[in-house]
């Protein structure tokens, strides 16, 4: 017996919405940078199952890409993680507002 | 007439011009430098072997009319970069190329050593093309073309030394005198295709019957067609031949070098106007108030500028007051109708008038002056300037069997014996420009050669100095004073871009000294241009065949005289004996009673300061229209237009964006997590409003 589309669905949202809820409410960027990882694994689960389910295999393609360029993302983003860690001597995004207007 | 084809040697006329200015303007810096010369006057002797053959083919009776290119197609607007050839435009073709190429070789010597010797032959180059495609030209448009091309040469020369003052100011002032004649010249060509719905001469004047008599509205009057068209076609000729009241750019344009002042405001560009108005004569032929307007200016002009030149002490000056005079009387002839006696009168005045100003260059290249007053005696220094320089003046005098006496007394005759109905009084005025034109070119003559060498650069030079530290003793003997106003006075920027080439043939010191052959040669040829080149257009009575006339004919037709042999002998007489008379005054009052001139420009100092300051035209001008135009600018244009319009957009524009990024730059608060409530609550927006829209 198959699981239906609206368990994956389901899924799918919790774990991106567990992804936002992360993103927004915690200040550790190490932390900040797994609920991006965790958004884009919901994205992906909610590709998967719909490619699955209207027999279309350019939603696994699609996927595919997302969790290259999410790897990518994670490559880049720790890098810049450990020369801001250098640099201060923290993972605290509120302290780090060089960006400010 | 039989037609001919274009053949390559009539191309090549103006384009091997182009070529010379080409190569110069180029490779002048680097690479031609002092060799500029080499491909500036090739080019032109070429273009000049070329006229040669042109010539021999109209003189065979040949026409030709032929389009090299279509310039503009738009519509049944067509025009073409042509060339019509006929005996006009041959004639014309010989005067440009045989002064500019004998002016080119001059320039040699002339220019020798100057900074910008390439630059000046480019530049010299670049008119030569210009005037030949004005001459050349078989439509309106490339009369235009070659007309605003000279003038844009003209510019260039005049202000050559351009870090003189005076001479940049000269040029300015050149320039924009003129775009009041070529703003009425414009229109006038405008209103030709708005007329005739082309542009192409021979169209034109075989449809030019048909406005006959029609009126047009123009800024809501209705005025004859033809006597607009042609007024406004005369408009640029008054420009460009500086006729009044457009003459003040003249004499301030002999700031530029003297073999510029020989070839563009002398023997070529000058005469273009009276070029125009002979090309034109069709349609000035329709409007008898067009033509007595042409008559009454060249006739005015001739006068007033003949009564400025007996008081000035430019030597530039004088020859070029001279300039205009004659330019007035080739005016006064194409108005009553004698324009072949105007266009004869244009080609020997090119060479003896391009004469004078060679000579009187030769006579600046020695003694490092303009002023007559610090010359003299220059007689034993310079023997073939002084030869030449006499030839010249008895040519402009109208010293029986010269080149000049035949043209002159050929329009004097003219303006007796037309229909004309202003004939009589351009004649009279005619008769006293005969008298002023020996007067004054002696005057000059007797100041420069004879008498005592009264120092030269030197003598000004302690002159100025006294003059200025006793300011105010006031004894300015026969205006020795310097010219006050502006442009003045001219012979410094010359010496001091100029002095390293002297050093080269002679060196200072050992009084003024003969010019190089380089520079004699061609003041040479052109005497005898002076002396012979009226030999073609002898009139019937003196036992010639007036073959000028007879040459022009097919172009610009012949006036219908009424009056006897008896009286053209009498007109004749009468000229030249008025020429003799001021000839002989100008002897009696600068060779036996020197001190006489003084005396007289006291008793009249009134009239003496008037002619003295040119009729005060310029304070004129400067009151009636600079000023005005200088407040107009400054209060209006720089006031409120600039300052509060223009300037208003462009940094009211800037300061309201940074008003609003002022604001806005908060929103960016560096802090990472406003950023993801951002696009949290962005994304959440924007899933809502597909739900709910759709």
């Amino acid at each position: 017996m198959a699981v239906p589309l609206s368990w994956y669905m389901l899924l799918s949202l919790a774990v991106f919405s567990i992804g936002v809820f992360g993103f927004l409410s915690r200040r550790n960027i190490i932390i900040m940078l797994m609920s991006i990882e965790l958004m884009l694994n919901g994205v992906n689960i909610n590709l998967i199952a719909l490619s699955h389910y209207i027999q279309d295999l350019r939603g696994q393609i699609l996927a595919f890409f997302v969790i290259a360029v999410a790897a990518a993302e994670a490559a880049i983003g720790l890098a810049i993680v450990i020369a801001m860690f250098r640099n201060r001597a923290t993972a605290h995004v509120d302290e780090i507002k060089e960006m400010q207007g | 007439m039989a037609n001919m084809e274009l053949q390559w040697y009539h191309v090549l006329i103006p384009f091997l011009p182009l070529t010379g200015f080409i190569i110069n303007i180029l490779l002048g810096k680097e690479v031609t430098r002092y060799k500029a010369h080499w491909f500036a006057v090739s080019s032109v002797f070429g273009s000049w072997l070329c006229s040669l053959a042109t010539l021999q083919d109209v003189l065979g009776g040949k026409i030709i009319d032929a389009d090299l290119y279509t310039w503009i197609l738009s519509g049944t607007f067509k025009v073409g970069v042509g060339f019509l050839i006929d005996p006009l435009t041959a004639v014309m073709l010989i005067v440009v190329t045989t002064c500019a190429t004998l002016i080119h070789i001059y320039a040699i010597g002339y220019m020798h050593g100057d900074t910008g010797y390439y630059r000046f032959f480019s530049y010299l180059n670049l008119f030569t093309f210009c005037m030949l495609m004005l001459v050349m030209g078989n439509n309106f448009l490339q009369l235009y073309f070659g007309w605003e091309g000279v003038g844009l040469c003209s510019y260039f020369l005049i202000g050559y030394y351009f870090n003189k003052k005076s001479a940049a100011d000269a040029g300015k002032k050149a320039f924009i005198v003129n775009r009041f004649g070529d703003f009425g010249f414009g229109i006038g060509v405008f209103m030709v295709f708005l007329t005739f719905g082309t542009l192409h001469y021979a169209d034109v004047f075989a449809n030019v019957s048909s406005i006959a008599g029609k009126t047009v509205n123009f800024l809501g009057l209705n005025v004859d067609l033809p006597t607009l068209i042609a007024l406004l076609l005369f408009c640029g000729a008054v420009g460009k031949s500086a006729q009044i009241p457009l003459h003040v750019w003249l004499p301030d344009a002999m700031e530029g070098p003297t073999p510029v002042s020989a070839l563009i405001h002398a023997a070529t560009m000058v005469t273009a106007g009276v070029f125009l108005v002979a090309r034109c004569n069709p349609i000035f032929n329709l409007s008898e108030i067009a033509m007595n307007t042409v008559a009454i200016i060249g006739a005015l002009t001739m006068f007033f500028a003949a009564t400025i030149a007996i008081t000035q002490n430019d030597i530039k000056r004088i020859i070029a007051f001279s300039t205009c005079s004659h330019l007035g009387y080739m005016f006064l002839a194409c108005g009553v109708g004698a324009y072949a006696a105007g266009i004869f009168h244009l080609y020997t005045h090119a060479f003896f008038k391009a004469l004078l100003f060679l000579a009187a260059g030769s006579v600046i290249h020695a003694v490092h002056t303009n002023n007559i007053q610090f010359m003299g005696g220059l007689k034993k220094y310079m023997p073939i300037t002084y030869a030449v320089f006499v030839i010249a003046g008895l040519s402009a005098g109208g010293f029986p069997g010269l080149s000049g006496f035949f043209s002159k007394d050929e329009i004097i005759w003219s303006a007796y014996a037309s229909h004309s109905s202003v004939g009589k009084f351009v004649w009279i005025l005619a008769l006293a420009g005969a008298f002023f034109t020996p007067f004054y070119t002696f005057r000059l003559i007797f100041r420069t050669f004879f008498g005592e060498y009264r120092g030269g650069l030197e003598a000004e030079e302690a002159a100025t100095h006294a003059h200025s530290s006793s300011h105010g003793s006031g004894h300015s003997s026969h205006g020795a004073g310097h010219d006050s106003h502006g442009s003045g006075h001219d012979p410094h920027g010359h010496d001091s871009s100029h002095g390293s080439g002297h050093d080269s043939h002679g060196g200072h010191g050992h009084g003024p000294h003969e010019s190089p052959y380089i520079m004699t040669v061609p003041l040479m040829f052109l005497a005898v241009g002076a002396i012979a080149a009226g030999w073609v257009g002898i009139p019937p009575l003196l036992g010639g065949g007036n073959h000028f006339a007879h040459f022009l004919q097919p172009v610009v037709g012949h006036p219908e005289f009424h009056g006897t042999h008896a009286e053209e002998w009498g007109v004749m007489i009468l000229s030249t004996t008025i020429a003799l008379i001021g000839l002989g005054l100008a002897a009696f009052m600068y060779l036996r009673k020197t001190d006489l001139p003084e005396r007289i420009s006291k008793q009249f100092s009134l009239l003496y300061k008037i002619l003295y300051n040119k009729y005060y035209v310029d304070e004129f001008y400067n009151l009636t229209i600079v000023q005005p135009t200088l407040k107009l600018a400054n209060k209006v244009l720089v006031g409120f237009t600039d300052a509060k319009i223009i300037e208003g957009i462009v940094n009211g524009v800037p300061n309201l964006i940074g008003i609003f990024s002022q604001k806005l730059r908060r929103l960016q608060t560096g802090i990472a997590h406003h950023y993801a409530i951002f696009m949290a609550a962005g994304a959440v927006f924007i899933v809502a409003l597909v739900i709910l829209l759709s």
